[in-house]
């Protein structure tokens, strides 16, 4: 199954749960979405339930709290990333502190996903990474997929949290296949898990950049190397959990992800690693990310982006420390 | 095209409108009393006075049912006590008291009272209105989903008020909720509170399209232009409008004609007003043109305001001894909320 499909099934079973789930957003409904994330949901559940807006991304937002201030569980859709900067005053100075400006009377279970990141030969707006804007955000939890399974199980458990949830979709990995078990155990959703064990350096990662680190890794391992990815999952609240445990073991940490790298994920980490870890390490935290430009024409996408050349780079610094 | 509505002649029921120079009195003193209690440094952070504006009010939610929900901004002082939210309660959010009606987290902004519908004031202009619309859309889902462009809506639908100023009409946000509100046929009714001031800046420095009914006009809405400072004009088009929107024509406008007396808020040197308007809008002050209304009536003579007065004054001062009682929040207690694991009220 496709992450595409995967989210999509994750949707169906969220609505078919929950009459209070709705989805919202533009192109949704007859479209089934531009990237088909929604596709028949609006046939199968209603024009009531699957509402196609306006291109009014703040109205989008404004509309979902004043849903969940009655009960509702709104989904809004962001159709690119860049696009949920208009609905930026909706999110930040509304869907995050309605709960701590009402001292908890307000609950606003509304999940915002956003198809994110490049690697599809897009422009900017369509592929940027704007994750650290919410992280930085209390209120807000912050979430990103990197496989179709945790699409899956990771959509249902957002919509079911009774706190917003940016959502935040690898669009670059929206049609990569994997199996999808709709019944097995699943991890809660504020979990980083380790997605492959390694004893030499330790590599942090999430959405998109997860399935690169473990190509990484692969190439690696026939280097004679033993790489850890660590698939962080949660950026709002993190667990650094795995990421410590694993850097006690290895001394040495990378951390990956195509935003740019200043006031970024990989800050935060750096900084939250260094603090608990500082006699595990053997070498400073090192990072490879996007550069600190606005993300730059398609052609150029291939050097902007984080590779394996890169990451292993990286790796062979933090070692050769 | 928009018209503004007269006051119905001979409307006036002497009951109803001695509840109304209570209502708008009340607002008035509380307000006057908030003001010193500023400047003594009792509220801190900010106060928006409503002073000058009480008719709007007043008239407008005297077409409220307690089913119908409130979207207000942050000079929303008035709305809450029209909502029924106790003035003490009030009182002891602007204290920052735990006993106010968001444990002190609000202030005087941001005043929330769920069980009431009273869906808070707001420190960002034009952030309520898509919040209201949402609100409706509620409505609509619960009766039976929203009107599919153009079909009737549904009868007997709670409506939402949304409250904001003229300033607010020059946001994007006013654009996408009004026609968002049309588009679905949704049960709001838009009070702008037309002020004449954006804070420091004129209506006509502010709008290209001082009208601003036309602009609701223009998605569709019926829009009507009403005296702010007539509170029998007020209620008598409020009332056609909620009962237009509960009977599933869709959103209505009413631009209230309004100006308040003080200045933009207790920081503000009002710098940018001349005197001579201040002095005209005065002149049309709501309690007085009611006062004066209900004395002609007969309904009024010196004592029956003096005992009007003495009410509001008992009121206020219970207030004051509540919010002075109170006590803050704890400093460890400001980490609870964020999230749902912040725990229940």
């Amino acid at each position: 199954m496709t992450m595409v499909q995967a989210l999509n099934a994750g949707l169906r079973a969220a609505m078919g749960a929950d009459p209070a789930v709705m989805i919202l957003g533009e192109d949704v409904g007859r479209l089934g979405g531009v990237f088909r994330v929604t596709d028949g949901l609006q046939a199968e559940f209603g024009e009531d339930r699957v509402l196609d807006t306006p291109l009014s991304e703040s109205g989008i937002v404004g509309t979902a709290i004043g849903l969940a201030m009655r009960g509702y569980r709104p989904v809004c859709e962001i159709q690119f990333d860049g696009f949920v900067f208009p609905a930026f005053n909706q999110l930040v100075s509304q869907l995050a502190k309605l709960r701590y400006r009402s001292a908890g009377a307000l609950s606003l279970p509304v999940t915002v996903r956003i198809p994110f990141g490049g690697g599809i030969g897009a422009v900017e707006h369509h592929s940027e990474s704007p994750e650290a804007y919410f992280a930085h955000t209390a209120g807000l939890r912050v979430v990103a997929c990197s496989n179709p399974q945790d699409a899956y199980v990771m959509v249902q458990q957002s919509i079911a949290g009774d706190d917003p949830v940016i959502f935040l979709e690898p669009k670059r990995r929206y049609w990569e296949k994997a199996p999808v078990d709709r019944a097995a155990a699943a991890d809660p959703l504020h979990a980083a898990r380790v997605a492959r064990a390694g004893t030499d350096v330790t590599v942090v990662a999430y959405g998109p950049m997860v399935r690169t680190c473990l190509d990484a890794a692969a190439v690696a391992e026939g280097e004679g190397m033993s790489l850890a990815v660590i698939d962080l999952r949660t950026l709002s609240p993190l667990d650094l959990q795995p990421v410590l445990d694993s850097v006690r073991s290895t001394g040495r940490l990378v951390v990956v992800h195509e935003a740019p790298s200043n006031c970024s994920l990989s800050a935060e980490i750096a900084a939250q690693v260094t603090e608990e870890a500082f006699f595990s390490l053997a070498a400073p935290v090192l990072r490879v990310t996007g550069y600190d430009i606005p993300y730059p024409p398609s052609r150029f996408e291939a050097a902007y982006l984080p590779d394996l050349d890169r990451i292993l780079d990286a790796v062979d610094r933090s070692r050769a420390y | 095209m928009t018209v503004i509505l007269p006051a119905p002649r001979g409307s006036l029921g002497t009951g109803t409108g001695l509840l109304w120079l209570r209502d708008m009195l009340r607002i008035r003193r509380f307000e006057e009393t908030c003001a010193q209690l500023y400047s003594e440094t009792k509220i801190r952070g900010f106060l928006h006075l409503y002073i000058g504006e009480e008719a709007v009010a007043v008239g407008t939610m005297e077409a409220l049912t307690p089913d119908d929900s409130v979207v207000a901004t942050y000079r929303e002082h008035g709305q809450a006590l029209l909502r029924g939210i106790p003035m003490k309660v009030i009182l002891a959010e602007f204290y920052g008291r735990a006993e106010g009606c968001c444990r002190g987290r609000g202030g005087s902004m941001h005043l929330f009272d769920r069980t009431r519908r009273f869906f808070g004031g707001n420190g960002i202009v034009a952030a309520g209105l898509p919040v209201a619309v949402g609100l409706a859309l509620a409505e609509r889902m619960q009766s039976g989903g929203p009107g599919r462009f153009g079909d009737p809506g549904h009868v007997g639908d709670n409506v939402v008020a949304c409250y904001f100023g003229d300033g607010a009409v020059a946001e994007g946000e006013f654009h996408e909720s009004v026609n968002l509100a049309a588009l679905w046929r949704l049960p709001v009714v838009f009070f702008c509170e037309n002020n004449q001031y954006a804070m420091g800046t004129a209506l006509a420095r502010s709008h290209s399209q001082t009208n601003l009914a036309i602009k609701a006009a223009s998605y569709e809405v019926p829009a009507w232009q009403v005296d702010g400072m007539d509170v029998e004009a007020v209620a008598s088009a409020a009332a056609r409008a909620v009962e237009a929107v509960r009977n599933g024509a869709g959103p209505h406008f009413l631009e209230l004609l309004t100006y308040r007396f003080r200045a933009h808020s207790m920081y503000d040197p009002d710098r940018y007003r001349d005197k001579g308007e201040i002095e005209r809008w005065r002149a049309r002050d709501p309690i007085s043109i009611l006062a004066d209304r209900l004395r002609e009536a007969g309904a009024l003579d010196d004592a029956g305001m003096r005992g009007i007065e003495d009410d509001v004054a008992a009121e206020i001062a219970a207030a004051v001894a509540f919010a002075e009682a109170g006590q803050p929040e704890s400093v460890a207690d400001l980490t609870r909320f964020v999230t749902s694991e912040g725990g229940q009220p």
